[in-house]
């Protein structure tokens, strides 16, 4: 009888990259439901238009690229780019701000680069940096809580850009959190004072801190199931905690605390879910707390001293950029090699 | 015996499906002897034996058929009476598919013994006999890489052993030819392991079994007291793969990390496969040589899994259909295990030395070759699973990049090729292949580097040579010229109207000897005059012709 050859091993434990990249997706959605609690229809109209634009722009560039369609649609990577830049970009935002990041994060960080694997830099944060950069003014357009528009309000913001007469814009809108804080420091008001506002919650952004909450839930699952390794996510909020709390402990009247660093602007969403991107992120294990403490450190710099609201899209690049140096510089002692 | 005993752990490691039940439900099945047996020269690491009987030979059970070839060889002993009936290039169990050259033999059926001698006391026998008579009896190491046994009961008169570690982990999926061995057998293991700790004077002895074999565990206690033996622990370890591997049970029982690259005897250390010891009670003790082993049939692609004792030789498709055949569903047949076996692309191939299971695999059992890779995602998980601490994922892309150089910066040769990588990896990426191709790619080219060192030194010597003729010209040059300087600068005219005489002197010389000199038309014979006169004559006529 003559047999098929193929090489060992035979078994595999099934999984693949399209079931990482769902789970991953699902892990999202408890985040995804408090978001719209809080803030109403925007931001899933904002998340099914960036996944929309993705798969379209994913196609073409397979398509221009020659690669094989189906394989490459079924791996849900673009689907899960859009989502995360969805959440990153403001809750009210012009269609073509979400469309310009999308394409950018994939035709030019994924598919330029050579597709799924080989991108240097986190798609999403390539892709909410460039609009960051090009239109500042439209990334500070967040929605105050419970303000939130409903379906059609939504759509016709997204579309058309402008709201009923009975609605304006400055009543529903407002500067996030650590931006006021940063603000009202420069008017010389103390954090107490700026807290008082009622853009703040328990320990955080009002509502912001529920939707951080809900993204750590999903994210502690993502490490139960093996999907992310504990290092980054762990590494990256210690670090934040850390450094907050030694300027905090030095003058509370113009360091904000720890726990509000941890659960405002996109913290907790970067650490269990931006950061983790593993084709951007360092492999050996010490390496991921490097980068993920690079990444922390890089973020509270930027976000109390910087010129930009929220620093984690610069702080995540920025280590990206390092990542291969990290990687060669932290390479895992090898089983018997001398000096345990 | 049975006392607490520290473990500890080795990085990485998967817990598999085991699949072992499938191949345990009943005994040891007997030996059969198949129309025809084929024993290849090489079935041990190291050189191949050399053949010593020739077609139509008649052959003895248990006779030497070839002799061992240097130090690291073992003799091939005769599975059963026969004749040999062809010496000749025949597929062997090797990934590579490739043909080597086997004796063939055709069984009588009598199945007639050589005269054994006597059964021997090890007791009674020095160390160095007792690894002469291992050696002359063909064992090598039975757990699959077939290295010769009693080379590592040799570990020199400076090394003391503190632990002689019996490997019983069996830790791949599906195989249970060692199971099964302990179960039945228990006693000739026993036995076996106190003559290597004789052999090697060891310290202690440790037996490793992983806790998926609870019945071989406890034959092997029951062996131990009903033979009044307390001096070998024997150890249940957690069942995870690859505890079976030699470093790795080394580490999980001792805590010792045999050096990456180096050997376990670095460390003090000895690690033999259970098997191994069965075969060497039977040598020792009744001078039996290595002609049949316990190997595993087992898989969804088989009617009746078992184990069974089998001729080394035996053609695999004949063994399986003695069993009883494949079933439809049969797929893919592998030798070894799931995880580290290589496919067998026909079956007409013979069962040798480190054969332990033949695995046939039915529709959908194990597809995981099938899946078309996706790009790599970094992801770690690799790296996560991998015993010998590697970065599987670096070594892929040096791999793929063909950086044969950096890739040996990763340490690729402390890859145990266990395929843990391969299993987690959710790309599908084949990543042992990978290393398995860049392994050999590697020496291919210390071999190529090897010739092309010879050619190059050979290139160098006759630079060197033609730039020593070089310089030894331009020194004669230099000297020449220096010496016609010295010349010009204090007597020109003089050595100038010298060198003139004195070449006027030589050539007046030349002509008064060649006028001295016998020519050789001098003194020639009328008859030659005669010649010499008709040639002249026809070549005037000849120019008279041309010009006319």
């Amino acid at each position: 009888m003559q047999f098929k050859k193929t090489s060992s091993p035979y078994l595999h434990n099934n999984q693949n990259i399209s079931l990482v990249m769902l789970q991953v997706i699902y892990a999202l959605i408890p985040g995804i439901l408090v978001y719209s609690y809080f803030f109403g229809w925007s931001i899933l109209v904002n998340i099914i238009l960036a996944c929309l634009t993705a798969v379209a722009s994913e196609a073409l560039m397979l398509l221009l690229r020659k690669r094989p369609l189906a394989f490459f649609l079924r791996d849900n990577s673009a689907i899960l780019t859009a989502c995360l830049l969805a959440l990153a970009l403001p809750t009210l935002a012009p269609w073509w701000l979400i469309v310009i990041a999308t394409l950018f994060a994939i035709v030019v960080a994924k598919h330029l680069y050579g597709g799924l694997g080989y991108n240097p830099f986190n798609p999403a944060m390539v892709g909410y940096v460039v609009v960051m950069i090009s239109f500042p003014q439209y990334m500070t357009q967040w929605l105050q809580p419970h303000a939130g528009l409903d379906l059609s309000q939504a759509l016709q913001y997204l579309f058309l850009g402008e709201l009923n007469a009975a609605i304006s814009l400055d009543s529903i809108t407002s500067a996030t959190p650590i931006d006021s804080i940063k603000t009202g420091l420069s008017l010389n008001q103390s954090i107490s004072e700026i807290s008082a506002s009622p853009l703040f919650g328990f320990w955080g952004g009002a509502g912001w801190e529920w939707i951080a909450a809900a993204f750590l839930l999903g994210g502690l699952w993502l490490i139960y199931r093996g999907i992310i390794s504990w290092q980054i996510p762990v590494s990256l909020l210690l670090s934040i905690v850390v450094m907050a709390g030694i300027f905090y402990l030095a003058d509370p009247q113009q360091y904000s605390n720890p726990l509000f660093q941890l659960f405002s602007g996109g913290t907790i969403l970067a650490a269990f879910f931006i950061a983790t991107d593993p084709v951007s992120a360092s492999t050996t294990p010490k390496g991921r707390i490097i980068y993920a403490v690079g990444i922390g450190a890089l973020t509270f710099i930027i976000r109390t001293w910087g010129g930009y609201p929220d620093g984690i899209a610069f702080a995540v690049l920025l280590m990206n950029m390092a990542v291969p140096t990290i990687d060669y510089y932290t390479q895992p002692r090898v089983f018997g090699a001398s000096g345990k | 015996m049975q006392s607490k005993h520290k473990l500890f752990n080795f990085h990485g490691g998967l817990h598999l499906p085991g699949h072992k039940e499938i191949s345990t439900g009943q005994a040891i099945g007997d030996v059969f002897i198949p129309s025809r047996l084929v024993l290849p020269l090489q079935q041990h690491i190291g050189e191949s034996s050399e053949a010593t009987v020739k077609e139509g030979d008649p052959v003895l059970k248990g006779q030497i058929i070839a002799k061992a070839n240097g130090y690291v060889s073992v003799p091939l002993h005769a599975p059963t009476s026969g004749t040999v009936s062809q010496i000749i290039e025949q597929p062997v169990p090797h990934p590579s598919g490739l043909s080597a050259t086997c004796i063939v033999i055709k069984p009588d059926g009598k199945d007639e013994w050589i005269d054994l001698d006597s059964s021997a006391d090890y007791r009674q026998m020095d160390p160095s006999a007792l690894r002469n008579r291992i050696r002359d009896a063909g064992i090598v190491g039975l757990g699959g890489a077939g290295f010769p046994s009693f080379i590592k009961l040799n570990p020199g008169a400076k090394t003391a052993i503190d632990e002689l570690i019996i490997n019983a982990a069996e830790c791949e999926p599906y195989i249970t030819c060692d199971d099964m061995l302990m179960r039945e057998r228990a006693e000739d293991v026993i036995n076996g392991i106190r003559i290597m700790k004789h052999a090697l004077q060891a310290r202690r002895c440790l037996i490793g079994i992983e806790d998926n074999k609870p019945e071989a565990h406890a034959a092997l206690k029951d062996a131990c007291s009903k033979l009044g033996i307390d001096d070998i622990e024997i150890i249940s370890i957690p069942t995870l793969y690859p505890a079976g591997g030699e470093k790795q049970l080394i580490k999980v029982l001792t805590g010792k990390e045999s050096p990456s690259h180096g050997l376990p005897l670095d460390v003090g250390v000895v690690c033999q496969n259970v098997a191994t010891a069965a075969a060497i009670y039977q040598a020792v003790t009744y001078n039996k040589p290595l002609i049949s082993r316990i190997v595993t049939l087992t898989g969804e692609g088989i009617k009746q899994p078992g184990n069974h004792e089998v001729l080394i030789g035996t053609p695999v498709d004949e063994w399986i259909t003695y069993c009883g055949g494949y079933h439809d569903s049969i797929k893919r047949l592998v030798m070894g295990g799931p995880m580290m076996g290589f496919n067998l692309g026909t079956d007409k191939i013979p069962i040798i030395k480190t054969s332990n299971c033949v695995l046939a695999f039915g529709e959908g059992e194990a597809d995981a070759q099938e899946q078309q890779a996706m790009p790599c995602i970094r992801c770690g998980a690799c790296m996560d699973v991998c015993p010998a601490q590697l970065l599987p994922q670096q070594l892929y892309w040096q791999a793929y990049a063909r950086d044969f150089d950096k890739i040996q910066d990763y340490n690729l040769f402390d890859c145990i090729e266990c395929g843990c990588c391969s299993y987690v990896c959710p790309s599908q990426i084949p990543l042992v292949q990978y290393y398995r191709f860049a392994k050999t790619e590697i020496w291919a080219l210390e071999r190529d580097k090897k010739k092309s060192d010879r050619a190059r030194l050979r290139h160098e010597f006759r630079l060197e040579r033609l730039e020593k003729e070089k310089k030894e010209r331009e020194e004669r040059m230099r000297k020449k010229k220096a010496a016609l300087k010295t010349g010009k600068d204090e007597k020109t005219k003089d050595s100038k109207k010298d060198a003139i005489e004195a070449a006027l002197e030589r050539v007046r010389e030349k002509q008064k000897k060649s006028q001295t000199q016998t020519k050789n038309i001098d003194n020639l014979s009328a008859e030659q005059q005669k010649k010499i006169d008709d040639i002249d004559a026809r070549r005037n006529q000849e120019q008279k012709d041309s010009t006319s």
